[in-house]
């Protein structure tokens, strides 16, 4: 019972995370279509831009969140400016191009970082990274509880923004209907660099949140990619709601999965589920919950 | 037996009711027409006869057989082809290809496929653009490139989606003339079309739907003096004069 | 001239052992016509049916391990293997298409990636099959190079041929409509669900020979290498998008450019800087040379963002827009 609840709580915790790594990825779905396969470089990118505040200016790891955001929030608007926006006039006969663009952006990022800080592993470790807090028998890391909640924070703001204010709800009427969106005036590319640019700021901010507990390599983009992809189809297309569904299953799939099947397998639960999602629930939780 | 039946067809989208229990029998040979205003569900029924949408209740059947719910490729085997109102060209194919991949689907070897489009193109007078890449055309062709295609696919029943629309006079003319020489085949057509001058010269049978419901049907002649298609459908400044 | 450049080709390659003996240089050619056939196969789905796979890796490893475990666990040849690495990827492409096809949009795409890992993760783990990471070693059948060249060649010309004759049937003719407009397909009586998977394993049967040919060539493999992401599958996606996608001859230019630029990359620049460093003697050089050597992947990237960007549908796909580019001035004359 304490193991079940123990996995329970790191599956919540988890999940919050996985949920804004998750959205970032389905701002970009809903509003391009495309799936975005360099999300994972994009948050290995701010985590270094953590790393690096932290190690070589001695900044909290929780403060440079204003520092990775606006960067990568700029780094996504160009690159959706200057090699996916470019893709929409040229005449191709693959319509995946877009998708096969993230990937090459992927590598680029991946290869860069790895020219910058090497191959080897890198971790930030604060005062407070390894603290942990009991409830009953239930042990929480101060770290993962604060990633949570700041996740959490960073969640509700996107809502706010994406329901109330006039540009969140020109990317809404994008993401519903393009040419409708088009037809009442939207500037439909200025629509998606701005979106690019949220979604890589919304997962830097999970890179960076993560950092105090985790770890980081070049190459850690690729696995962080696969969780971003499983979620956005386990919630649906483009459905932001769905994406937070999305998360919280992943993370307590990959919780419950470490504790009864095995850490090996971390990888493939997520791969597993995506394939039962394909079988069974086609649609996503979009589907079900008819959001 | 009609060669041609719906019964009682409804689908929602959402709370809409694109088409709201509408039923119609079509006979062999006959050119049945399809009228109402915009959005009043005509496509949406062309959808649904060649399974692009499941129909939320009602029947469909074709030479007696229920063929509700078979799968859109079957019903075009079955002998139900059709036509598109937002064109859609095989883009980067050849016209030539266009049809002969449409041919396909009676014959199994390319060469019979090349004759049976060859024939086909001939027949709608497209033959000398055969070589020309679909996407290349201008609207009056694609739009009777489309017809080719579905003529190469043998239908005995043929849905026509407004293949008059965006037309010149002259390409109007010859439409309505290859529409008849399809029928003279023995080729039995449910058309759909706004151009009033199109539907009251070939239709036998006009069906008329606003809404989704059926609000008419008759003879050409009794449509015209209808008051409820005159007032739906030729809108008012027709029912005043 | 154009009818018989295709057979002069074949002329010069079959004439190539002959003429290039040293083995560095036959080397690569088995590896261009070993890309070849993959990018042939890949080029079935992708390029001709639409259906982008980013994990052709999950079939080219298939391929790999059934001959690999053909010699350690059922004592036969591997060469078995270039006849049942094609039907095992085919034995993975039937479910997995069947799943993924009733779905349109970007599902297949993300599947194939998503399989790419969950054939490397069942590679990797199932130890008591596999080996795991130690991989599978097996004898090499030749010393010389030269039947392994000619078996490629062969496997190759067949693919290409293959690949012709089914473009010019039903199949291809239906593949092709599916790419250009699946709405339109359906309605003229094309069941697109069973022709993409026919396609999908057409293409599964291609790479997985593929797979079983570098078996018994390298005569080692390991989980990382033939469900490599980058150097299998992008790799694949590359040689069909260099050459030309939807054209025959594509994956042949395709693999010949490929396999130039991986090497070229692998050697840094044919030990140009390399060369420039030990002339200047500056450590700077020697450095940059070195760091050139190991950045085969970046210049991938660049290349997979410049060719999407510059050359959506490859040399022979876009030959008229390069030509265009370059000269200017004659192609007006032309065109006025
Ligand atoms: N896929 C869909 N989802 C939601 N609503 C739809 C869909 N397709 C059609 N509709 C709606 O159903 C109604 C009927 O549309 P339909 O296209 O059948 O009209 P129509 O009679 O063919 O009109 P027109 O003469 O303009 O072609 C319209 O209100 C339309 O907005
Ligand atoms: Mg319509």
């Amino acid at each position: 019972m304490e193991v079940f609840l123990q996995t329970l709580v790191s599956g919540i915790l988890k999940g919050g995370l996985y949920g804004l790594i998750g959205m970032g990825m389905s701002l970009i779905m809903g509003v391009m279509g495309i799936i975005n396969l360099a999300h994972g470089a994009l948050m290995m990118v701010g985590m270094y831009i953590t790393f690096a505040c932290f190690t070589y200016a001695g900044i909290d790891p929780y403060l440079t969140i204003f520092i990775s955001m606006p960067s990568l929030f700029l780094l996504g608007m160009l690159i959706q400016k200057y090699t996916l926006n470019p893709l929409m006039e040229v005449e191709s006969i693959l319509p995946e191009n877009q998708v096969l663009m993230t990937v090459g952006i992927a590598m680029v990022l991946t290869e860069v970082a790895r020219f910058v800080f090497s191959s080897d592993y890198k971790s930030v470790r604060t005062s407070y990274s390894g603290d942990t807090f009991f409830i009953g028998d239930i042990s929480f890391s101060v770290a993962l509880v604060a990633a949570f909640f700041i996740a959490l924070a960073f969640t509700l703001c996107m809502f706010w923004f994406l329901l109330k204010t006039d540009l969140g709800r020109s990317i809404r009427a994008t993401a519903q209907d393009k040419d409708a969106a088009l037809l009442m005036g939207v500037n439909s590319k200025r629509i998606t660099i701005l979106t690019f640019g949220l979604g890589s700021a919304l997962v830097a901010a999970a890179g960076t949140i993560l950092m105090p507990v985790y770890y980081l390599f070049p190459d850690i983009g690729g696995p962080f990619t696969r969780k971003a992809f499983v979620i956005t189809i386990l919630g649906g297309l483009g459905s932001t709601v769905g994406a937070i569904f999305g998360g919280l299953t992943l993370g307590l799939a990959e919780a419950f999965g470490a504790t009864y099947i095995g850490m090996a397998y971390d990888d493939m639960i997520g791969l597993l589920i995506f394939i039962l999602v394909l079988l069974f629930i086609p649609g996503g939780f979009k589907r079900l919950l008819k959001v | 037996m009609s060669l041609f039946e719906i019964k009682n067809l409804v689908k929602y989208f959402g709370g809409l009711a694109a088409v709201n229990n509408v039923s119609f029998k079509v006979e062999k040979g006959e050119i049945f027409g399809l009228i109402g205003p915009n959005g009043s569900g005509k496509t949406t029924m062309f959808n649904l006869i060649s399974d692009y949408y499941n129909p939320t209740s009602g029947k469909i059947y074709f030479k007696g057989e229920d063929i509700t719910g078979f799968k859109t490729h079957k019903i075009c085997r079955l002998g139900i082809g059709r036509t598109f109102q937002v064109v859609k060209p095989l883009g980067r194919m050849s016209v030539l290809d266009n049809v002969i991949a449409a041919a396909f689907s009676r014959v199994n070897t390319k060469h019979q496929a090349h004759d049976l489009a060859m024939e086909t193109l001939e027949f709608c007078e497209l033959v000398h653009r055969k070589d020309v890449l679909a996407k290349s055309l201008p609207i009056g062709e694609r739009k009777r490139l489309e017809i080719t295609r579905a003529m190469a696919t043998k239908p005995e029943l043929l849905l026509l989606d407004e293949t008059a629309a965006g037309l010149n006079p002259s390409e109007l003319d010859a439409a309505i003339e290859l529409i008849k020489r399809i029928r003279d085949k023995g080729v039995t057509i449910i058309i759909i079309e706004h151009i009033m001058k199109v539907i009251m010269t070939i239709s036998d049978r006009i069906h008329a739907i606003n809404f989704g419901q059926t609000i008419a049907e008759g003879t050409p002649q009794e449509m015209a003096n209808s008051p409820a298609v005159i007032e739906a459908y030729l809108g008012e400044e027709y029912a005043h004069s | 001239m154009r009818k018989y450049s295709p057979i002069l080709l074949l002329f010069i390659l079959i004439l190539f052992p002959i003429a290039v003996r040293d083995h560095y240089h036959q080397h690569l050619m088995i590896l261009v016509l070993m890309w070849v056939v993959i990018g042939s196969g890949w080029n079935v789905i992708a390029g001709y049916t639409g259906q982008v796979s980013f994990g052709d890796a999950a079939f080219f490893g298939t391929g790999a391990y059934t001959a690999g475990l053909f010699v350690t666990k059922l004592g036969i040849s591997a060469w078995w293997g270039m006849l049942f690495g094609g039907i095992a990827a085919m034995a993975i492409a039937f479910p997995f298409g069947w799943i993924c096809f009733r779905l349109r949009g970007a599902y297949f795409a993300l599947a194939t990636l998503a399989l790419n890992e969950v054939m490397r993760h069942i590679a990797t783990i199932w130890e008591s099959l596999t080996d795991g990471m130690v991989g599978i070693l097996v004898m090499q059948t030749f010393v010389s190079k030269v039947p392994y060249y000619y078996i490629a060649l062969g496997l190759a010309v067949i693919s290409v041929i293959g690949v012709q004759i089914i473009m010019g049937s039903k199949w291809g003719y239906y593949f092709v409509s599916i790419r250009e407009d699946q709405d339109a397909a359906e309605s003229l009586g094309i069941n697109t669900h069973y022709y993409k998977m026919l396609s999908l394993n057409v293409a599964a049967f291609l790479t997985g020979m593929a797979g079983a040919l570098f078996m018994n060539y390298m005569g080692f493999i390991d989980p990382e290498v033939v469900f490599s992401l980058h150097d299998i599958s992008i790799m694949a996606i590359l040689v069909g998008i260099v050459g030309g996608v939807g054209t025959l001859y594509g994956p042949v230019v395709g693999a010949f450019v490929m396999v130039a630029v991986h090497e070229f990359f692998r050697t840094g620049f044919f030990g140009f800087f390399k060369g420039i460093a030990a002339l200047t003697g500056s450590d700077m050089i020697t450095v940059f040379a070195k760091y050139v050597m190991q950045a085969h992947v970046l210049g991938f990237g660049i290349l997979v963002v410049l060719v999407i960007l510059l050359l959506p549908n490859g040399i022979v796909g876009d030959w008229n827009l390069i030509v265009k580019k370059i000269f200017p001035v004659k192609t007006r004359e032309v065109t006025s």
